[in-house]
């Protein structure tokens, strides 16, 4: 366990600037999301907190300790791999014991190790298996496994659950957060999904063209939107963005309800809708329609509950109203939030 | 808990750019100073008055030797000889490899037997191979002409007659025909496992529609398969070209040449004058002559790789 | 109906062109084992014993004649210059796919040109190379030459092999306690080992197959190799030993065959990279 620090940390290919300064301090035994489309630097970021990539400026800080010039083995980090990079060539055991042996563990401490952290993930019965013959919900297992079993300072994963079927992934998301808690290592967690950022992790950092547009809970990211990009990326489907007057208002779909017309008061905010199409999503219905108010013919979405669902009609014209507490306003020139809200 | 590995010391196997320096070093150096200074050498030596006997570079003799070689009445068929050798070779090999890997894309039954058959001739060393052509197209002995003449083809009395042989190697157009027939015999293994790896690369679904938008076999061939292999077939090209035009065993133990220059190829022709003839300076010349060649074949391959490379 | 005119064609084709490649081989398998009365009589019929086959010329070829001498040096080249070759393209070809640039990775074609520059551009300068170290006539000439034939072509074959293998399993492995040095060792090494077995046989074959460095550098009896031993040794003047001639080259050939038949797919996928 440790602290992880980042100071105007920078790489560029080229004329291409991947990772463009970022600066961000990860607490002992917090839990890290990296959130970003793909593109945005979050790998390369990664990749250069492990060690697998030279930054072109700025420093990787390791329990204090600068690390930015050290190979990847002296940083006592490691790392679930998207694909796992499980040796091949090795069964499962010889797997979670290469990283003891690589750092000459004595022998009868590397057992008690390898017992431990494959009893810890309930991959005893694989021990003798080749990687070829395990799903990968056990590949993953063993991935983990043979990262826990050397006491890293620093837990890194690369999107650990994108290749997994999406029944799976739930199940491991929620494993794989009581691993962290159990084991308290501090961790790294890049992915380009929002439901596993939002659901695991302490602090999210959004990334977006090399930078990090936001770092901070889940909850205030999704509350408290830094600017138009992490409003747009967060929540499924995102915030609304309607340009009016000289701001752009953020409406969350969820919070756009429709309402009898008429009923307007100070607290509350209204938009004349077209609806286009009711989309059933199990639980909700999505809300396709088009603004007939202020800036006509832009697209909105709305959120709501099967029974509000079935009031409403398509083609029909409808009064939707939004708590003003619930709108967020950004600067169309610069993207940033300009409400007074808390950041 | 956690161990502060501060024991780990940077070594030389941590350092990426220095050892993947070290580890090409050995190679690099291996090839320049036995390939990379013998070609140098080969320049110089073909500006030098050097022999067998008297190796050394001093004479310093311009492009005398160019000269010298280009007068001889060989070096002209010689030239000519190996272009059409090389060319007949290449159009020949081309069109039966594109032809044989359309049938070894196929999954058949024991299809490893049928690839190692295929494969026999390139896996001779050279030398043999020409042996054994010598004998299969002997002058007295070759069943091929003991084929033709059950054929009624040859012999008294017959189309080709009134001989009972062909002398294959005695006559200049059957000597050239039968060292291209080697050549494309020895090289349609390598060109066809060449254009096979592009073939194997193209998707299935593409035939398939093509099917289903009712192209015929010919239609498919020239429309989508052969486009579609002409990277590939460009390096088997280049390849079949290369090996072809450099090569002087064929020629060493089958015509000699002959008869006469009728046959003579460059490569061989340089070996004649250089090291049996003992003129090291005049063979390195008639030899450079085919670089211009080989360093066409090069930039072409260069500019397809980059290509391929950027698409 | 059109299905087993379509398969007919098919099979009709792979023999046209079987028999293109194996009728050469054929006719000097049988005439190995031919009795000297039945081979140089023009009325018989070439592809069948006229008199009992025999194996008199194949034991003439061990015994009478150096052929055992050429099998020797020709195996002892082979591997010495296999064991060159993988020390040298070895280490070349990670380091070009993994450890020197973008550069590194595109070099293989222009790899495989260093193999495709043919001996007789290079075997002049090359003799007077090897005649100023004094190896002239010693397996040790060719020795020091055949690596300039392996060693591009090996390289070429290892690059694709390295540059299909996962990056991460390595990067795994630098993050698990291994430098890149011992990365290479242990993971990137093991995993290759179909490649270095491939390499082996075509390090082994190319040293086998050259004519022009065996016939140019050496010239004596006791150091020659298969290639270069057999045409001169069996063919004396006007005098063709043809069976065991065809006798020698089948015993070399056969064996050379399968081995790259059996690495058929492997070549093509060489290929592709």
């Amino acid at each position: 366990m440790a602290t992880l620090e980042l100071r105007g940390l920078k790489k560029y290919y080229g004329n291409t600037h991947a990772v463009d300064g970022i600066d961000a301090a990860i607490a002992e035994g917090e839990f890290l999301a990296i959130l970003g489309p793909s593109g945005c630097g979050k790998s390369t970021t990664m990749r250069m907190i492990a060690g697998l990539e030279a930054p072109s400026a700025g420093e990787v800080l390791i329990g204090g300790k600068s690390v930015t010039h050290l190979p990847p083995r002296a940083r006592n980090v490691s790392m679930v791999f998207q694909s796992y990079a499980l040796y091949p060539h090795m069964s499962v055991l010889e797997n979670i014991a290469f990283p003891l042996k690589a750092r000459g563990v004595p022998r009868t401490e590397r057992d008690a190790k390898i017992k431990w952290a494959s009893a810890m993930l309930g991959i005893e019965p694989l021990l003798q298996r080749k990687p070829g013959r395990l799903s990968g919900g056990e590949k993953q297992k063993v991935a983990l496994a043979r990262s826990l079993v050397r006491d890293p300072a620093l837990f890194i994963f690369d999107e650990p659950l994108s290749s997994l079927d999406a029944q799976v992934r739930t199940m491991a998301r929620s494993e794989l957060r009581l691993l962290h808690d159990r084991t308290g290592v501090t961790t790294v967690y890049v992915t380009h999904d929002q439901i596993e950022a939002l659901g695991m992790g302490d602090r999210i950092a959004i990334m977006q063209h090399g930078r990090v547009r936001q770092l901070g809970t889940p909850q205030q990211l999704y509350d408290q939107p830094a600017d138009t990009f992490v409003a747009g990326f967060l929540g499924s489907p995102p915030m609304n963005l309607l340009q009016r007057g000289g701001r752009i208002i953020g409406i969350r779909p969820e919070h756009l309800l429709p309402a009898p017309p008429g009923t307007t008061d100070d607290q509350s905010f209204e938009l004349q809708v077209r609806i286009k199409r009711l989309e059933f999503l199990g639980t909700d219905w999505l809300i396709y329609g088009l603004l007939e108010t202020g800036a006509q013919g832009q697209k909105v979405l709305s959120k709501v509950s099967p029974g509000i669902a079935a009031t409403l009609q398509e083609g029909a014209l409808q009064t939707f109203r939004v708590e003003r507490m619930c709108l967020r306003f950004f600067d169309p020139a610069t993207g940033s939030r300009v409400d007074d809200g808390p950041r | 808990m956690a161990r502060a590995d501060t024991e780990v010391r940077v070594s030389l196997g941590d350092r990426e750019g220095l050892l993947g320096t070290l580890m090409l070093a050995p190679a690099f150096l291996y090839i320049a100073a036995l390939v990379g200074i013998p070609f140098f050498l080969a320049i110089a030596l073909s500006l030098s008055s050097a022999t067998i006997g008297d190796p050394h570079i001093h004479g310093f003799v311009g492009l005398a030797n160019f000269a010298h070689a280009m007068h001889e009445s060989a070096f002209p068929i010689a030239l000519r000889n190996s272009i059409i050798v090389t060319c007949a070779t290449l159009i020949l090999t081309l069109v039966l490899a594109t032809a044989e890997s359309e049938l070894l894309v196929r999954d058949f039954r024991g299809k490893w037997l049928w690839q190692i058959l295929l494969i026999l001739p390139w896996a001779m060393p050279v030398s043999l191979a020409a042996v054994d052509w010598l004998w299969l197209l002997d002058s007295e002995f070759s069943p091929l002409d003991w084929l033709l003449r059950q054929a009624h083809l040859l012999g008294p009395g017959t189309p080709w007659g009134p001989a009972n042989h062909l002398y294959y190697y005695g006559r200049e157009w059957l000597g050239l025909g039968a060292i291209t027939m080697i050549n494309v015999w020895r090289l349609l293994p390598l060109a066809t496992i060449i254009v096979l790896a592009g073939r194997t690369a193209i998707p299935r679904e593409i035939f398939e529609q093509a099917q289903v938008d009712g192209a015929g076999f010919f239609r498919v061939l020239f429309r989508i398969t052969i486009p579609a292999l002409l990277p590939l077939l460009v390096v088997a090209g280049m390849f079949t070209a290369l090996l072809v035009f450099g090569d002087m065993t064929v020629v060493a133990l089958t015509t000699r040449g002959g008869p006469g220059y009728a046959t003579q190829l460059l490569p061989y022709w340089a070996y004649l004058k250089g090291i049996e003839g003992g003129a090291l300076s005049e063979g390195a010349a008639v030899a450079l002559f085919m670089f211009p060649v080989l360093l066409a074949g090069a930039v072409l391959a260069l500019r397809m790789a980059y290509r391929a490379d950027s698409n | 109906m059109k299905k087993i005119l379509r398969r007919s064609s098919f099979y009709l084709g792979l023999l046209l062109f079987t028999m293109f490649a194996v009728f050469p081989v054929i006719w000097m398998v049988i005439t190995a084992f031919k009795q000297d009365g039945d081979l140089y009589n023009v009325a018989n019929n070439p592809f069948i014993y006229n008199l009992p086959p025999t194996l008199k010329h194949i034991t003439f070829l061990f015994t009478h004649s150096s052929f055992p001498t050429f099998l020797r040096n020709s195996a002892f080249i082979g591997v010495v210059v296999v064991i060159i070759t993988l020390l040298l393209a070895v280490p070349a070809a990670y380091s070009l796919s993994r450890l020197v640039g973008h550069w590194g990775e595109r070099s293989g074609i222009a790899v495989f040109l260093v193999y495709l520059i043919p001996p007789t551009l290079l075997f002049i300068p090359l003799y007077q190379i090897v005649s100023f170290l004094r190896a002239t006539n010693t397996v040790w000439a060719l020795i020091l030459v055949y690596p300039t034939i392996t060693v591009p072509f090996c390289t070429w074959l290892l690059l694709g092999f390295f540059k299909s293998m996962p990056r991460e399993l390595e990067e795994s492995a630098l993050i698990d306690g291994c430098s890149r040095w011992q990365s290479f060792l242990r993971i990137a090494l093991p995993l290759a080992a179909p490649g270095i077995a491939t390499c082996i046989v075509f390090a082994f074959a190319l040293s086998i197959s050259d004519y022009i460095y065996a016939a140019v550098f050496v010239s004596s009896t006791a150091a020659r190799t298969v290639s270069a031993g057999v045409p001169t040794e069996l063919i004396r003047g006007d005098i063709y030993f043809w069976q065991s001639l065809m006798a020698a080259a089948a015993i070399v050939s056969i064996p050379l065959a399968v081995a790259y038949g059996l690495l058929f797919d492997r070549l093509v996928k060489g290929f592709q990279s």
